[in-house]
């Protein structure tokens, strides 16, 4: 009876595995309805954003444990349209190996950590990318004294620093090879530890994009010991992620990034923004939600679109605040607007 | 006086070779002690080489000198014993003496005479030596994390509280001795529960609501070792009794999860619960970074507690089981009573070892994303305003930790000698 | 029917609480992945992985599969074990066997080697090695030579390359000396176990492996020439030593932290071992008339040894497992290549988790297997 007893055991098993395949679950929610993650959102009271473990321009706090930046900016955009309050917001440090898997697991609900947006990452993870917040390259920067001015100055046998699992490694890999250059990879994972090992001459260089180039030059020692070359040597465009599968959210968050850049191409800002809401241009009056019913498409009130431009401004406001007035990057570049030569065109808030 | 043999040093001639030998000795001590500690090189009119090696030559004729047997001087023959009784013996003493020597003044420098105490920025630390002030300024971060300053009364309170509770056993009257066990495995592990959920954490009664993210710190490395002890401890026992259970298929089983766990290294077990386990379960359910990574480690030491206790189980001599089934125990009362006391007796300190090991390996939960002292440490010396100090901090955790561990195993060995039963 | 109903239930409970709680995770793990949009699957091990590893064993660039890069790892974490182990046993034999000297001083000295290196983490010793230690050494520029012929810089110590000609014949005549002597050997025994004589089997064994070496290179045409390692400059103030091998800085911090940590725990496992041979043993041995040495090669060693191994192994298997610490420094070792770049770029966390847990696992196990084995055939049979 014993020899029945394990076989029953056996067909007892394999009967509840074949039950667990044969189930096919369905999505994430319905087709039309409040976003999931919004609805748990608004219960908890709070946005929680994935950041960096501090970027200064792009998301770092300070002593106290006020966090600051264009990447910031972003979430606290997202909480000011639905919470109210763009202060609602909590945020979680990652390095660049967590920081996918906290967003798809659900410990952050968005990923606002300069993401470069690739189609591997788009398709392939479980993630949508909602948008582009800073256009960027890969750059390398050097020492000063070592005397090179260009990658062209690369020779064989230099040693490169730069960050695990990030486009940067592969963008790294076929600069080099394009150019028949053997270079020795030393990657890390937390970007502290990138920079210290550049800085104690572990590695001839370090190459990231080149915001983070200029913002982590910075935390050097000696920041003017360190030069960015003048090549870029990839397409790196930043942009807040959240998860494939509810695209009420997606929208909310594309689209508060997208209110931010309409805002500065109307001439609304955070202190105007009040009076524009009786402007003669009904394209204003709409961004500001005075006019139409925008808001309910996401299943939020109307003047979200207003609470983002007064609490946390417009994309010039952000940028300048961040980036240019700490002397990071005063130059805009590409993070312009298309009217004033750069490429920032966002579709229309209508 | 007989004729002295200065190759074969005798009784005969005993206070001449010994004058002689003791005082060769010692003179080639203070030449190296000279040279080390007050840069005096008194052998500078020989050539590099030889000034080296000549207080090695001085002190192995002085040792050679002085080897007598049975000279009759009682302190002759214990440092004859100890130290000299051969040409191999003597040299390897020489070296490790000088090697003390000379390795003391610059340690000392470092640690102490340069070292810079005072201040609060980094500007004080000029000095060759070590910067404790960066310690000293960082303090407060290596011991509670990121936890907010003004609450970190709760973290001293709960600590100080959960110490006293522990130590209840020990004044514990007789009266109340049948209630220990039941008080430790099942009282004081809520009363710690509460304390942590409701105290530190926080959020609840007007107390400011902490994330477990913010936590860190040596608070961090005493929660989780404790947590996870309270967890893998009985766990490790079920597997253990299962593994030497008759159903084969709860022995398979166990062998299984004991044989998986051990297999793996911690690194990997915590990256699947940091990347993993938030996929096994249901969407909405999210369970916290802490406590995903006290349940990994739990896990991981039950299995070598489990191999502990088995080990202890499998020492017990058959008898003990037959006469318990004799008396007509049963399976659970047979356990409970009679060789689970016996079993855990004898392993104390091999499960005092698991401990230990699982306090080693508190540092490895910088994978999941929380930060305790050396997580904050690697933070700290990244700091724009404190870089260059990593040596210190080290040394500093270090010191740390060696304390905590050393302390353990100490009482761990005491402990197992004051419970050694003979049997 | 011979099944009794309190055998079968817990049984029973056991074996449903298992496949209840697989279950209940395999159903939540389908569910997310869907939502998700991904995929399960190992098709990911053929595709390129784009990225290069610093140090690889084997030919290895980004143009290789992920597969390659696992191998990559798996090497990368072998080689860290094998010289690990390697360093280990030696400086925790010598420090065992100090921990019995009579020299106080000695004694001492190995006691507190013993405590001090057990009580740390060995993530901190890492660290230490590493980030404090290892980054204070000079610039390759600044290097002083080692013999004249090596460099420890801060980017690596550099040691020459062994240029071989016919190598093949070299290693041929290595082989060869490593079968005679384990032939020889076996006859020793055989003829110390019919006859009760000695053979100097310690001496064959060192002139065999001498000789024959060198016979290959005398008459073999087998020629050995370095190739000294020589800076370069890449710019003003880079410089980087080309030619010879060059040994990352995280593989020697690695390295070094692994074996000066484990040696303290194979040294009390040879403490234990010496001491758990009975004084009676040695005295008996010398009554009959044995020499010291024999005493220690016939008698006590054998006995030692048996109570030495078993937990030394399972140091080794420590060590192994240790060495996944290689992803807090940047060493490309197994966890770091393939559960840490690789699961970055393709986000495949469950297949890659899987498979480097049941590496690990495999290990674990044939060496226990292994340990097993041996433990039954030198296991004192009792009565």
């Amino acid at each position: 009876m014993f020899k029945h007893t394990k076989k029953l055991f056996a067909f007892l098993a394999a009967l509840s595995l074949l039950f667990v395949y044969a189930c096919e679950p369905g999505g994430n929610q319905g087709s039309k309805g409040k976003s999931k993650t919004l609805k748990q959102t608004q219960k908890k009271g709070f946005v929680r954003c994935g950041v960096s473990q501090g970027l200064p321009g792009f998301s770092n706090a300070d002593a106290a444990g006020n966090w600051t930046g264009v990447d910031v900016d972003v979430c606290r955009a997202v909480a000011a349209a639905v919470l109210g309050d763009a202060s609602k917001v909590k945020y979680t440090p990652l390095s660049a190996k967590e920081r996918f898997t906290a967003l798809t697991s659900g410990e952050i609900d968005i990923l606002s950590r300069n993401t470069t947006w690739t189609l591997s990452r788009d398709a392939d993870i479980g993630l949508t990318f909602v948008g582009v917040n800073f256009y960027d390259g890969q750059g390398f920067m050097v020492r000063k004294n070592s005397g090179m001015t260009s990658v062209n100055d690369f020779k064989n046998g230099i040693s490169a620093c730069t960050n695990i699992g990030t486009t940067t490694e592969l963008n790294m890999r076929d600069f080099f090879n394009s150019r028949g250059i053997s270079y020795e990879p030393v990657a890390f994972e937390k970007a502290d530890e990138v920079v210290a090992a550049y800085d104690s001459g572990r590695c001839d260089t370090y190459t990231t994009d080149k915001s983070g180039l200029a913002a982590q030059r910075t935390k050097m020692s000696n920041p003017d010991d360190h030069i960015v070359l003048p090549e870029t040597i990839s397409k790196e465009p930043l942009g807040p992620v959240v998860r494939q599968g509810d695209s009420v959210w997606e929208d909310i968050v594309r689209w508060s990034l997208n209110v931010m850049i309409e805002a500065e191409e109307y001439g609304v800002n955070s202190s105007n923004a009040d009076s524009m809401t009786s402007s003669e241009n009904p394209a204003i009056k709409r961004l500001v939600g005075a006019e139409g019913e925008l808001g309910a498409a996401f299943g939020l009130d109307n003047e979200w679109s207003l609470r983002i431009i007064k609490q946390v401004g417009n994309y010039g406001e952000s940028y300048k605040r961040n980036i240019a007035d700490t002397g990071i990057l005063p130059d805009r570049g590409p993070n312009q607007l298309w009217t004033k030569g750069g490429i920032l065109y966002v579709p229309p808030a209508r | 006086m007989s004729k002295i043999n200065f190759l074969k040093p005798d009784k005969s001639n005993l206070n001449t070779f010994l004058y002689l030998g003791l005082f060769l000795f010692f003179f080639s001590i203070l030449d190296v002690f000279l040279n080390s500690f007050f840069s005096l090189n008194l052998t500078s009119f020989l050539p590099g080489f030889l000034s080296f090696v000549f207080p090695l030559l001085l002190g192995f004729v002085g040792l050679y000198f002085i080897r007598i047997e049975l000279s009759g001087i009682k302190q002759l023959d214990i440092f004859n014993k100890n130290i000299n009784t051969n040409n191999f013996n003597a040299i390897l003493s020489l070296v490790i003496i000088f090697v003390i020597i000379k390795s003391t003044p610059p340690l000392l420098s470092w640690f102490v005479i340069d070292a810079s105490f005072a201040g609060d920025t980094k500007d004080v630390c000029t000095g060759s030596g070590a910067c404790w002030t960066y310690i000293k300024v960082w303090i407060r971060r290596f011991m509670y994390g990121m936890y907010p300053n003004a609450e970190q009364w709760r973290i001293n309170l709960s600590f100080i509280a959960l110490a006293a509770l522990g130590c209840v056993g020990y004044f514990a009257t007789n009266r109340f001795k049948k209630y220990l066990t039941l008080y430790y495995v099942v009282i004081y592990p809520i009363i710690a529960f509460i304390f942590i959920y409701f105290f530190i954490s926080g959020g609840a009664f007007g107390l400011d609501w902490v994330e477990t993210g913010a936590w860190g710190g040596l608070s961090l490395t005493f929660i989780i070792s404790f947590f996870c002890l309270i967890f893998c401890f009985p766990i490790g026992m079920a597997f253990a009794l299962g593994r030497r259970s008759e159903f084969p298929l709860i022995r398979y089983i166990s062998i299984g999860f004991i044989e998986f766990w051990r297999g793996v290294p911690l690194i990997t077990v915590l990256f699947m619960s940091a990347v993993m386990f938030p996929m096994f379960l249901p969407q909405d359910f999210f369970i916290d970074k802490l406590v995903r990574a006290i349940i990994a480690i739990s896990l991981f030491e039950a299995a070598y507690v489990a191999e502990v206790i088995r080990g202890g189980l499998q020492a017990l001599p058959r008898g003990q089981y037959e006469a318990s089934k004799s008396l007509g125990m049963g399976y659970w009362k047979m356990h409970i009573f009679v060789i689970l006391p016996q079993a855990l007796k004898l392993v104390i300190p091999g499960i005092a070892n698991t401990f230990l090991a699982l306090v080693k390996d508190t540092p490895l939960i910088f994978v999941v994303g929380l930060l305790e002292i050396v997580g904050m440490l690697n933070l700290a010396k990244t700091n724009p305003k404190w870089l260059g100090f990593a040596m210190e901090g080290y040394v500093f955790a270090a010191i740390i930790f060696w304390i905590i561990c050393y302390a353990m195993s100490k009482y761990s060995y005491n402990l197992e000698q004051k419970y050694k039963t003979d049997r | 029917m011979n099944f009794k109903l309190k055998d079968i239930v817990p049984q029973l409970i056991t074996v449903l609480a298992v496949v209840i709680i697989f279950g209940f995770f395999t159903y939540n793990a389908q569910v997310n992945m869907d939502s998700r949009g991904i995929d399960f699957g190992y098709g990911f091990l053929s595709q390129e992985s784009s990225f290069d590893v610093q140090f690889s064993l084997i030919e290895y660039d980004g143009s290789h599969s992920y597969f390659r890069a696992y191998l990559v790892g798996l090497l990368n974490t072998i080689l860290v074990s094998v010289i690990g182990i390697i360093l280990a046993t030696i400086l925790g034999v010598i420090v065992g066997v100090s921990r019995l000297s009579p020299n106080y001083l000695i004694n001492k000295f190995a006691a507190f080697y013993v405590e001090f290196f057990r009580n740390i983490p060995l993530l901190l010793q890492i660290f230490f090695w590493y980030f404090a230690a290892l980054r204070a050494l000079p610039l390759p520029q600044d290097a002083e030579p080692i013999f004249g012929i090596s460099f420890l810089t801060i980017k690596g110590l550099f040691v020459p390359a062994f240029i071989w000609e016919n190598f093949n014949i070299f290693f041929y005549s290595v082989v060869a000396a490593i079968i005679s002597i384990i032939v020889i050997r076996i006859h020793a025994k055989k003829v110390q176990e019919s006859h009760g004589k000695q053979m100097p089997v310690l001496l064959i064994s060192i002139g065999l492996i001498l000789i024959l070496p060198l016979l290959s290179f005398l008459i073999g045409g087998v020629k050995l020439s370095f190739e000294v390692p020589v800076l370069k400059q890449l710019a003003t103030t880079s410089f980087i030593y080309e030619g010879g091998v060059s040994l990352p800085p995280e593989l020697i911090a690695l390295t070094l932290s692994l074996s000066l940590y484990t040696a303290t725990f194979i040294a009390e496992c040879v403490r234990a071992g010496i001491q758990g041979v009975g004084k009676g043993q040695k005295e008996a041995a010398a009554s009959i008339g044995l020499t010291p040495n024999q005493v220690l090669k016939l008698v006590i060693m054998p006995q030692a040894l048996r109570i030495i191994i078993p937990p030394t192994t399972n140091q080794y298997l420590n060590l192994t497992k240790n060495s996944s610490l290689a992803a807090a420094i940047a060493y490309p070792d197994l966890v770091l290549v393939f559960a840490g770049t690789a699961l970055m770029q393709t986000g495949k966390a469950i297949e890659i988790v899987s498979i480097t847990m049941l590496t690990y696992l495999s290990l674990s196990v044939s060496i226990s297997i292994l340990m097993n084995w041996y433990n039954k055939k030198i296991a004192i049979q009792e009565k």
